[in-house]
C-alpha cells in the first residue's frame, strides 16, 4: 500500500449503482477484496441525496438526509467509500459543512434526533477511485495486472463532483487532473485525449430529469469528440455519468438516428478486465453498450 | 421586505456561511462564468445575467426564468471565477427560493415523490433485481427501500423539514396532489 488507510470501509451505495448498474458494485467489492480491503454494507442508507437536485430544491432537507447517511457509517465506526460522484459530492460536502459549523450541526442533530440518529463528525468520505489511486497505489495495481490493456485508447470522463469544488475535494487542480490518467497508464493502456474532456456529461443538477433531450445533446457532443480521437472506450468515476453515457447512447441513437456503441466502464471495471476478471463478473454484459473484442483480448 | 440578495445571503448563509454567499456582491460582470459554461453553449443559461438579476432584486424575472434550471451544477464557473464568487452554491440558493415560491417542475417534484416513498431518487424494480442476482449480489440492496423502519426515519426528516409540503405531497395517495400531477 502506498498510503496508510483503513483495511475496512463502509460502502455507501446510493441509488444508481445498486439499482441500475450493480456491476459497478460487484466490481468494486471484488477488486478491493483482491487488495485486502474489506467492504461492509450500510444498513438503512438512503439516497445521498443528490447534491445538485435536492440541494437545488431545499438545502435544509438535503443536509439532514445526507447527515443521516453519515451517521450510519459513524455508528459502524468506519470511513466511507462511494462509487458515484453525486454521492461523493453530497456526503463529503455535508460532512465538511457540519464539521466546520457547530451551530449548523446542532440544528441538524435536532432533526436527526427525531429519527433516532446523531451526526458526531467521526467518519470520513472517500471516493473508491482515490482509494485505488492513493491508498492501494499504482505499484500494487501494476502487480495485479495480468491482461495489460495494450493498444487500447481510453477516453477519460471525470464528471464534475469528483474534482470540484477542488477546495473541498482535495484532488489538486480541477483543470489538470491526474488520478484516472495514472490508472490508465498503470493498466498498460493509452489515453485518448479529446476536446472538452473535462466537460460535464449533461445529466446533473436536475437537467436530465427536467429536459432529457437537452442533456443528451451534451453527451452526444462528448461522444463525437471521443470518437474523433480514436477512443476504444470511455471510463469514468461516477454511476450517474455511467447512466447518462451508457443508457444515454440508446436514447441518443433513437433521438438523433445515430449508431453509437462506445463501451462505457466505471474505471474499476476496466481495472477488473486488466486483472483478468470476466465481463460477466463485472456486470458489463448487463448494460446498453457492449464491450469490443479489443478490450477483451 | 428584504431584497433578493439579502434573502439569498440569509438563506444560503445558514448552510454555507454568510461570507460564502456575500461573494455574490463581488460579481463585476466579467462573464468568465458564462464563457466557460457548458450549458450556456446549448441553452439560454447566462450565469452572469442571473447574478446581475439577483443583485438588482429582479425577483419575479429570475424565479420565472426557465434557464435557472439548466445549470448542471458542474462547478466550472465556481472554480474559475476571478472574484471568488461561489457561483454554483448561489445558483442552488436561488433555486431554493424559487422552489419555495412554487416554481418547481413536475418531473422535479416526482424525484421527491420517489424519495419520500422509497428513500431513493432512483428506486429499484423487479428487472434490476434480476441484474443484481446475475452479478452475484443480493436481489435487493440493504437500503431504505428494503427496510420499512429505516425508510420511516427518512420520512420523519422529510416531514420535519417540510419537504413534503414543498413538493405538494399527499401522504394518503403517496403521490403529488392531483392538481399538481396534472400540470
Amino acid at each position: 500500500m502506498s498510503e496508510e488507510g483503513p483495511k475496512e470501509y463502509a460502502y455507501f451505495l446510493g441509488c444508481i449503482t445498486p439499482n441500475r448498474y450493480p456491476g459497478i458494485e460487484a466490481a468494486t467489492k471484488k477488486i478491493f477484496k483482491e487488495f485486502g480491503i474489506e467492504t461492509k454494507e450500510m444498513i438503512g442508507a438512503s439516497c445521498c441525496p443528490a447534491p445538485g437536485v435536492f440541494g437545488s430544491f431545499d438545502l435544509y432537507t438535503w443536509l439532514p438526509i445526507a447527515a443521516r447517511n453519515l451517521a450510519i457509517a459513524e455508528e459502524m465506526g468506519l470511513e466511507i467509500y462511494v462509487t458515484c460522484n453525486g454521492c461523493y459530492g453530497s456526503l463529503q460536502e455535508a460532512d465538511h459543512l457540519l464539521k466546520g459549523n457547530p451551530k449548523l450541526k446542532a440544528k441538524v442533530n435536532e432533526i436527526l434526533g427525531k429519527a433516532g440518529r446523531e451526526f458526531k463528525g467521526t467518519t470520513k468520505v472517500h471516493h473508491s477511485i482515490s482509494v485505488m489511486h492513493d491508498q492501494i497505489g499504482l505499484d500494487a495495481l501494476k502487480e495485479k495486472v495480468t491482461k495489460p490493456m495494450k493498444d487500447v485508447n481510453v477516453a477519460i470522463h471525470y464528471g464534475c463532483h469528483f474534482l470540484k469544488p477542488s477546495e473541498v475535494r482535495g484532488h489538486g487542480s480541477s483543470e489538470t487532473p491526474y488520478i484516472l490518467e495514472d490508472i490508465v497508464k498503470a493498466i498498460g493502456a493509452k489515453e485518448a485525449v479529446y476536446k472538452d474532456k473535462l466537460m460535464c456529461c449533461g445529466a446533473g443538477g436536475g437537467v436530465r430529469t427536467a429536459d432529457t433531450p437537452t442533456s443528451l445533446e451534451w453527451t452526444r457532443q462528448k461522444l463525437v469528440n471521443m470518437i474523433e480521437m480514436g477512443a476504444d472506450c470511455v471510463i469514468h468515476p461516477c454511476a450517474f455519468c455511467h447512466l447518462q453515457l451508457d443508457r444515454g447512447q440508446y436514447e441518443i441513437n433513437k433521438a438523433f438516428g445515430t449508431n453509437f456503441n462506445m463501451p462505457v466502464l466505471f474505471a474499476l471495471q476496466l481495472v477488473g478486465l486488466a486483472m483478468g476478471m470476466s465481463v460477466k463478473e463485472l456486470g458489463l454484459d448487463q448494460q446498453t453498450t457492449t464491450m469490443s473484442e479489443k478490450l477483451l483480448k | 421586505m428584504a431584497t433578493l440578495k439579502e434573502e439569498l445571503i440569509e438563506w444560503g448563509g445558514g448552510v454555507f456561511g454568510d461570507e460564502h454567499m456575500e461573494t455574490l456582491l463581488s460579481c463585476v460582470q466579467c462573464g468568465k462564468c458564462t464563457g466557460g459554461c457548458p450549458s450556456g453553449r446549448i441553452t439560454a443559461l447566462r450565469t452572469r445575467k442571473l447574478f446581475r438579476m439577483a443583485q438588482e432584486d429582479m425577483r419575479d424575472e429570475i424565479f420565472n426564468a426557465p434557464e435557472l434550471w439548466y445549470c448542471t451544477t458542474c462547478y466550472t464557473c465556481y472554480e474559475r471565477c476571478p472574484k471568488g464568487v461561489k457561483c454554483t452554491d448561489i445558483i442552488r440558493a436561488i433555486r431554493n427560493l424559487a422552489a419555495k415560491e412554487g416554481h418547481m417542475s413536475v418531473p422535479h417534484r416526482k424525484i421527491g415523490v420517489y424519495t419520500l416513498k422509497t428513500g431513493h431518487g432512483v428506486p429499484i424494480g423487479p428487472d434490476q433485481m434480476k441484474i443484481r442476482e446475475a452479478v452475484g449480489l443480493e436481489s435487493q440492496p440493504p437500503t431504505t427501500q428494503k427496510y420499512k423502519e429505516q425508510l420511516e426515519q427518512v420520512q420523519i426528516i422529510f416531514k420535519e423539514t417540510g419537504f413534503d409540503k414543498l413538493i405538494d405531497f399527499d401522504w394518503e395517495k403517496m403521490d403529488l396532489k392531483e392538481a399538481e400531477a396534472k400540470k
